[in-house]
C-alpha cells in the first residue's frame, strides 16, 4: 500500500530537478575533546532553478540524525507496594540524536503522506516493534518524550530562515552527550507540502586527542588501562598522604 | 569548567566532582566507609550511565582507602594481622558474590534486588548501631564512661586461636573469616567495598576496639576495590580514567581531613553519626521504591 502510494505521488510529481538544493556546512566534522560541551552546526544554503520560479508554497526543512541504536524501554508498576520495572520494549533502531527544523509549522510544509514516505518527523523515525506488551506505542511516546527533555530530540518549527525564495540557512544545537559515529544531515524542498527535492550529507562526530587515546587502550588494551588506573589511584592516595604529613610537621 | 568523560560519553562539571569526591572522601576517612554506597547513587544521579559509575567507583574507593590507610598506619591505629585475615575471608567471598550475582541476572530483576539489598542491610545496621551508641552515650553520661566488660561467649571457645596484639584479642580465627567471607559476598552483590557492613560487624561480632576497626577496614577495603577495578576494566571496559581522577583528587584530601577528624571525635560520636548516615540514606533508597516515580518509564540499552 505504501510503495503504490509513493510511486502514484512519483508519477503524480512534475518533471524532477526543476528545484534543486545546494548545501553548504559550517564544519565537516565535530570533535569531541576533553572540553566538550556541544557544538552549533550552521547549514546553508541555496535553491538552484533552471526554470521560472514554479507554483506552490515553498518550504524547507532540515533533519540531523545520530547514529541508530536498540533502546530498551522499561515501565516501573506497583507489586506488594514498590515500584519495579514490569514490562519493557525493545525499540529496534531510534537514532541517539534527532533534529527537525523547518521554515514554518511542519502542518503547512509537509504533507502526512509525505512524512510517511521520506520518515521526517520524529515519530516516523523511532521505529519500534510490537512485543509481549498491548501499548508498544506509549513506550515508543515514553522514549520521545524523555530524550526530548535531554535536547535529545529538537522541534524546530520556523528555525529555517529563507530569503528572497532562495537562499536558507539554519543553526543547530548538538548537545555535550553526542554518541561517536555519522551524523546524517538531510534537506527537503517542499512545494505545497510536497518533496520536490532532497539532499543528504554526514557529518562525523568523533572523539580526538587524549579522549580517543584512552578510550582506544580502555577497549584494547583493558588489562594495561586496568593496572594505569589502579597506579593513579594508589599514587594520587600516597601523594595525599605525604603532602598532608608535611603539614603536620 | 565541562570536561568530556571519554568513557561514560557525558560532559560534566569538574569542580562538582571534586567536590563530591571531597565530601564523601571525608566520610571515607573518618568512619572507615569507602564511601561507594554514598557515592555510586550521587554519581547516577548527576547522569552518569550506572555500569561506568559502580566501576570507577571502585577505582576511587582505592585511592581514598590507601590515603586513610596510610594516615591510620602512622598512629598504629591498623591491625594488618587481622585485616589479613578478614581479607582472605572478603576475596572468597567477593568470588561466590560474583557467582550470586550472575545467577541473580540470569533470573532479570538485578536492580531490584540490590537495593532491596541496600534498604534491608542499611536499615538493620543502621538501626542497630544507632541505638546501641546512643544507650554508651548516655551510660557514659551517666556513669563516668567506664566500658563494660566483654561477655566471655562461645565465640572465644573456638579452635585455631591467634593473637592480634593491635587490637588486643585473643580470638579464635574463624569468626574474623566467616565475617570476611559475608561481607564479601555482600560487597560483590551490591557493588561496594562492604565498609559500612564490615566496620560495625568488626565492633559488634569481633569486638574489636573501635580506632583500630577504621584502619583495618580500610586496609582490606583496597584490595577487595582494586581486585573489582581490574574486573570491571577487562570485562566491561566501564572504568572512566578521567572521572575517576576528578573523583579521587577531591577524595584523597578529603579522607586525609576525615580522618583526622575521627582521631579527635570520641568513639561512641563517631559510631552514631556512622549510623545517622546509614540511616539517611537507607530512608531516601526506601522511599524511591515506595512513592511513584514521576517517570514511570526509563532507558536501557538495547538488546536483552
Amino acid at each position: 500500500m505504501l510503495r503504490l502510494l509513493s510511486l502514484l505521488l512519483l508519477l503524480a510529481l512534475p518533471a524532477q530537478a526543476e528545484e534543486e538544493i545546494i548545501l553548504g556546512l559550517s564544519q565537516n566534522e565535530i570533535d569531541i575533546t576533553a572540553t566538550f560541551v556541544g557544538s552549533e552546526i550552521l547549514l546553508f544554503g541555496a535553491i538552484r532553478r533552471d526554470a521560472p520560479v514554479p507554483e506552490g508554497n515553498l518550504g524547507i526543512i532540515v533533519t540531523v540524525a545520530g547514529p541508530e541504536i536498540p533502546v530498551t524501554v522499561r515501565r516501573k508498576e506497583r507489586r506488594f507496594g514498590i515500584w519495579v520495572n514490569v514490562d519493557d520494549v525493545e525499540i529496534a533502531a531510534a537514532p541517539s540524536f534527532y533534529a527537525v527544523a523547518s521554515s514554518a509549522d511542519l502542518s503547512k510544509v509537509l504533507r502526512p503522506s509525505e512524512d510517511l514516505i521520506n520518515r521526517i518527523t520524529i515519530p516516523q523515525v523511532v521505529r519500534h516493534v510490537g512485543t509481549n506488551v498491548l501499548d508498544s506505542q506509549s513506550f515508543a511516546r515514553a522514549l520521545m518524550r524523555i530524550r526530548a527533555e535531554n535536547d535529545q530530540y529538537q522541534l524546530l518549527e520556523g528555525a529555517v530562515a529563507i530569503s528572497r525564495d532562495t537562499l536558507f540557512q539554519t543553526r543547530i544545537q548538538m548537545p555535550a552527550n553526542l554518541t561517536e559515529g555519522f551524523y546524517v544531515a538531510k534537506i527537503f524542498l517542499t512545494r505545497d507540502g510536497n518533496v520536490v527535492d532532497e539532499y543528504e550529507t554526514s557529518i562525523p562526530v568523533k572523539k580526538v586527542g587524549m579522549e580517543r587515546w584512552l578510550y582506544n587502550l580502555a577497549h584494547e588494551n583493558a588489562f594495561l588501562y586496568g593496572l594505569m588506573s589502579l597506579a593513579i589511584a594508589i599514587a594520587a592516595g600516597w601523594s595525599a598522604s605525604a603532602v598532608f604529613g608535611l603539614f603536620r610537621r | 569548567m565541562q570536561i568530556y568523560l571519554p568513557i561514560a560519553e557525558v560532559s560534566v562539571n569538574a569542580f562538582l566532582l571534586l567536590g563530591l569526591g571531597g565530601i564523601v572522601g571525608v566520610l571515607s576517612g573518618m568512619f572507615g566507609v569507602g564511601g561507594g554506597f554514598l557515592m555510586t547513587p550521587l554519581l547516577f544521579f548527576i547522569g552518569i550511565p550506572p555500569a561506568v559509575a559502580v566501576a570507577t567507583e571502585a577505582n576511587q574507593i582505592v585511592a581514598s582507602s590507601f590515603s586513610g590507610v596510610l594516615a591510620h598506619l602512622k598512629r598504629k591505629t591498623v591491625d594488618l594481622r587481622m585485616g589479613t585475615v578478614l581479607l582472605i575471608g572478603g576475596l572468597v567471598g567477593a568470588a561466590l558474590g560474583v557467582i550470586v550475582f550472575n545467577y541473580l541476572r540470569s533470573l532479570g530483576q538485578v536492580d531490584l534486588l540490590v537495593k532491596l539489598c541496600y534498604v534491608v542491610f542499611l536499615g538493620i545496621i543502621g538501626g542497630l548501631m544507632f541505638i546501641e551508641s546512643w544507650n554508651a552515650i548516655r551510660k557514659s553520661k551517666t556513669s563516668g564512661g567506664r566500658p563494660t566488660r566483654r561477655k566471655h561467649t562461645w565465640l572465644h571457645n573456638l579452635p585455631f586461636k591467634m593473637k592480634f596484639r593491635v587490637s588486643g584479642l585473643y580470638i579464635s580465627v574463624i569468626p574474623p573469616l566467616i565475617v570476611g567471607v559475608l561481607v564479601g559476598i555482600l560487597a560483590a552483590i551490591m557493588g561496594v567495598g562492604g565498609g559500612f557492613i564490615m566496620v560495625p560487624a568488626m565492633i559488634y561480632l569481633l569486638g574489636m576496639p573501635t580506632k583500630v576497626v577504621v584502619g583495618t577496614s580500610l586496609f582490606q577495603i583496597i584490595f577487595v576495590t582494586a581486585f573489582t577495578t581490574m574486573l570491571h576494566a577487562t570485562t566491561n571496559f566501564t572504568v572512566d580514567i578521567v572521572l575517576a581522577v576528578l573523583l579521587l583528587v577531591g577524595g584523597v584530601i578529603g579522607a586525609q581531613i576525615g580522618t583526622r577528624i575521627g582521631v579527635k571525635m570520641k568513639a561512641e560520636q563517631l559510631r552514631i553519626w556512622l549510623a545517622v548516615m546509614v540511616l539517611v540514606v537507607c530512608f531516601k533508597l526506601g522511599l524511591d521504591l515506595l512513592i511513584e516515580p514521576i517517570e514511570l518509564y526509563s532507558l536501557g540499552e538495547g538488546g536483552h
